[in-house]
């Protein structure tokens, strides 16, 4: 599996969140918040529903724009790549969603077949290469995106509830796949509300409430001492509003 | 009556007359031309008025709405003045050939698979939106790799055009002129029968057009079933 | 991009090609090799078969196609005078003389005649079986208000009509006459519906299959004398038209065996055409 080794960056870009806010349609959903990621670990975002993990994780891989604020790489802007709770496979089979992903990124045609099943096999999709990647089971789908995102070659993974509808022979499966990236170098930015998963996963843990950022410390940290009566709840599994 | 169009329909077919044969793959071609010629045209443009934000796209789509409702009659007199003598392309001598009819019918069904297009387009788009955009995917490219993953609606789509073109009368008749052995189509040989009286045949020739229509759309049925079966 | 295109583009022309077998040999285009001229003519006489009877004919002397289109004799005028015909067969004598005398063609010439009839329901409820005259026939219609479709559409026999009517001196307008803006054929189909009378050319009427209880119910006045008549085109206005072989056309049409051939055309037994080019000239 050499092949599949992905180069370590010498240097972790860092990013940068200076009082970044987002509204729509004159509501404040998230903000105004500052931190920092950086280093090459796996962080968690946490929180209940809507407390704008995803909206949190959107703003910090680019694909929206926040109202006001700022956000910056410090360094080189990273090769990233991101995992959504709904798959968003190509109504094509599992190979050629694997070769669609290496076309655009501009690798010769003779060269993408054999990266696909390499990746495909890494993944364990060597039996399902070609069927159509919409009929294939949820854990099958998401293996297939994240075999998907290896292709990319990313610096930065960014997962948004990647295993919030599976079951838990394919959560565990996931949860591989996503060591197999951090093994790799590539830093993980995940957001979740299963504790469990975060206990098992997190290096650290960003908390989130209200579209707040309340929490932002080494996993230890977070699940021994929350600082927060929010996060102690969140912890204590109490149902939050 | 519609017993006599029956069966003249039948003794149509069954002695596999000549020049109903020549009218049939006469108004195949034209029809057949036209919509893949539009489709040429219309999946992408429709495709990228789904995807491109520019001042005037709203009137655009507003524009080719509207047409979508085009009389085949409005459209076949402007083929006809644009191709006359008179016309800017008169000199091309295209007036009166297939040619000019299969122009028509571009211009008749082109509304529709622009619009249909644009709005099967718009659909997909907002479920591969978030992922095209993580992969950094270019609107350009997006263009083939959405057309392609609409293929199954955009099947129904280009069967729409393709039912315009065989059923309308009011183009061809102006830009083709109905001459016997080189425009006569379906459509207009209908018209001429009706017009003398000939019922019985002009509902038998009715008939064998609506059965080709049926046909070519279950060709197409079993095309989108077998594509659906094999790839989801 | 090439490759998402492709399979769409090779669907398509398969689909094209298993659809359209027949296309491959193209029956229409075999015979195409021959010259052809454009003719504008009326419904009349293609509704009537006219052409099927005597183009062959044609093409077998001249070896000329005629591709005829057959439209309004407003139509057909208009058709010519933008360019689009190489000759015109119509029946509108004055309208005829003028278009010469405005130059766009330079020569008329009669061909042959038939004449209009005036058809109408079997019970004839306005009696112009028994009329002495069409204008009388025309004027016991009026005066019964019983239903009169006009073609409407400004062909050769809806200015007939026109004149007929002005001939009469009667203002044909009130609910019973009703302007359908449609060819002989569709308004003989919707005088039927109706039971209403109207004015039809021979031609069409004998070969008009969809009578119902409509019948012929007046003719033989002078007045209803249909003249139909070739015209060739101007060679300095249209210089692109086919002027040699559209008159060769002509010519043949006042041939005697052009004039042969329009009198030996029958429908049902019945001649339609009278031949009259020899009489005039």
């Amino acid at each position: 599996m050499t092949s599949l080794s992905l180069a370590h960056p010498t240097c972790m870009p860092r990013l940068h969140f200076h009082d970044v806010a987002y509204q729509a349609a004159g509501q404040l959903l998230l903000g105004p918040l500052s931190l920092q990621l950086e280093g090459n670990h796996r962080t968690l975002i946490m929180g209940p529903n809507g407390a704008g993990k995803s909206l949190l994780m959107r703003l910090a891989h680019g694909l929206v724009k926040p109202s006001s604020g700022h956000l910056h790489w410090c360094g080189h802007v990273p090769r990233q790549a991101m995992v959504f709770q709904h798959p968003v496979l190509l109504r094509r089979s599992a190979r050629a969603n694997l070769e669609y992903a290496l076309a655009v990124q501009g690798c010769p045609r003779n060269r993408r077949r054999q990266r696909a099943m390499e990746a495909l096999e890494h993944f364990g999709l060597a039996n399902v290469t070609r069927r159509p990647a919409r009929v294939l089971s949820g854990g099958e789908q998401q293996r297939l995106a994240l075999a998907r995102a290896w292709l990319l070659e990313p610096e930065v993974l960014f997962l948004d509830e990647p295993t919030s509808a599976l079951d838990p022979a394919a959560i565990r499966a996931v949860e591989d796949a996503i060591n197999t990236f951090h093994h790799a170098g590539v830093r993980i930015v995940m957001s979740s509300h299963d504790l469990h998963q975060a206990r098992r996963l997190a290096d650290d843990v960003i908390f989130l409430h209200h579209g707040k950022l309340l929490e932002h410390s080494p996993a230890d940290t977070f699940f021994q001492v929350p600082a927060t009566v929010q996060a102690k709840a969140f912890i204590q599994g109490e149902l939050m509003d | 009556m519609s017993d006599s169009a029956f069966i003249t329909a039948l003794q149509l077919i069954a002695n596999f007359d000549p020049e109903l044969l020549a009218i049939v793959s006469l108004s195949l071609r034209v029809s057949l031309s036209a919509v893949i010629i539009a489709a040429f045209i219309g999946l992408p443009l429709g495709a990228a008025l789904a995807l491109y934000r520019f001042p005037g796209r709203a009137i655009i789509i507003v524009v080719f709405n509207a047409l979508m409702g085009l009389p085949p009659v409005v459209a076949g007199l402007s083929v006809y003045l644009l191709l006359s003598r008179a016309g800017p392309l008169g000199e091309f001598g295209l007036l009166f050939t297939p040619t000019a009819m299969i122009v028509a019918q571009v211009i008749l069904i082109l509304p529709i698979l622009v619009s249909l297009t644009r709005q099967r387009i718009e659909e997909l788009h907002g479920e591969y939106a978030e992922q095209l955009s993580s992969m950094s995917v270019s609107k350009a490219r997006r263009i083939p790799t959405l057309l392609w993953d609409a293929r199954l609606a955009l099947i129904t789509v280009i069967l729409a055009g393709l039912g315009r073109a065989s059923a309308e009368v009011g183009a061809v008749m102006i830009v083709g002129g109905n001459i016997d052995g080189v425009t006569r189509v379906m459509t207009t040989a209908i018209v001429l029968e009706t017009s003398k009286g000939n019922l019985a045949l002009a509902l038998g020739l009715g008939l064998i057009l609506m059965l080709l229509v049926a046909l070519l759309n279950g060709m197409a049925y079993l095309i989108g079933e077998g594509t659906k079966r094999s790839l989801g | 991009m090439t490759k998402t295109w492709l399979p769409v583009l090779l669907g398509i022309t398969l689909a094209a090609s298993f659809i359209t077998p027949a296309l491959a040999e193209d029956p229409v285009s075999t015979e195409e090799k021959a010259p052809f001229i454009t003719l504008a003519s009326t419904t009349s006489t293609e509704n009537s078969g006219l052409f099927d009877a005597i183009l062959p004919q044609f093409k077998k002397a001249r070896g000329i196609d005629v591709h005829v289109v057959a439209v309004g004799t407003g139509q057909a005028f208009e058709m010519a005078r933008r360019g689009d015909a190489d000759s015109l067969l119509v029946h509108d004598k004055t309208a005829e003389e003028s278009f010469v005398a405005e130059g766009y063609a330079t020569e008329r010439d009669d061909v042959m005649y038939n004449d209009f009839v005036l058809i109408g329901p079997k019970d004839d409820p306005a009696n112009i079986n028994s009329a002495e005259s069409v204008t009388d026939a025309l004027a016991r219609i009026a005066d019964s208000e019983a239903p009169f479709a006009s073609r409407g559409d400004d062909s050769g026999t809806n200015r007939a009509e026109l004149r007929l009517w002005e001939a009469a001196d009667i203002q044909a307008q009130g609910e019973w006459y009703r302007e359908l803006g449609s060819g002989m054929g569709a308004t003989l189909n919707t005088a039927a519906a109706m039971d209403a009378y109207t004015l039809s050319d021979r031609a069409t009427w004998v070969s008009f299959d969809n009578r119902q209880n409509l019948d012929l119910l007046y003719a033989g006045d002078e007045a209803l004398f249909n003249q139909y008549g070739s015209l060739l085109m101007s060679p300095e206005k249209y210089p692109h038209l086919k002027h040699d072989l559209a008159a060769q056309w002509h010519q043949w049409l006042l041939s005697d065996e052009g004039q042969q051939a329009i009198a030996d055309f029958r429908v049902k037994g019945e001649q339609l055409f009278f031949p009259n080019a020899a009489t005039n000239k």
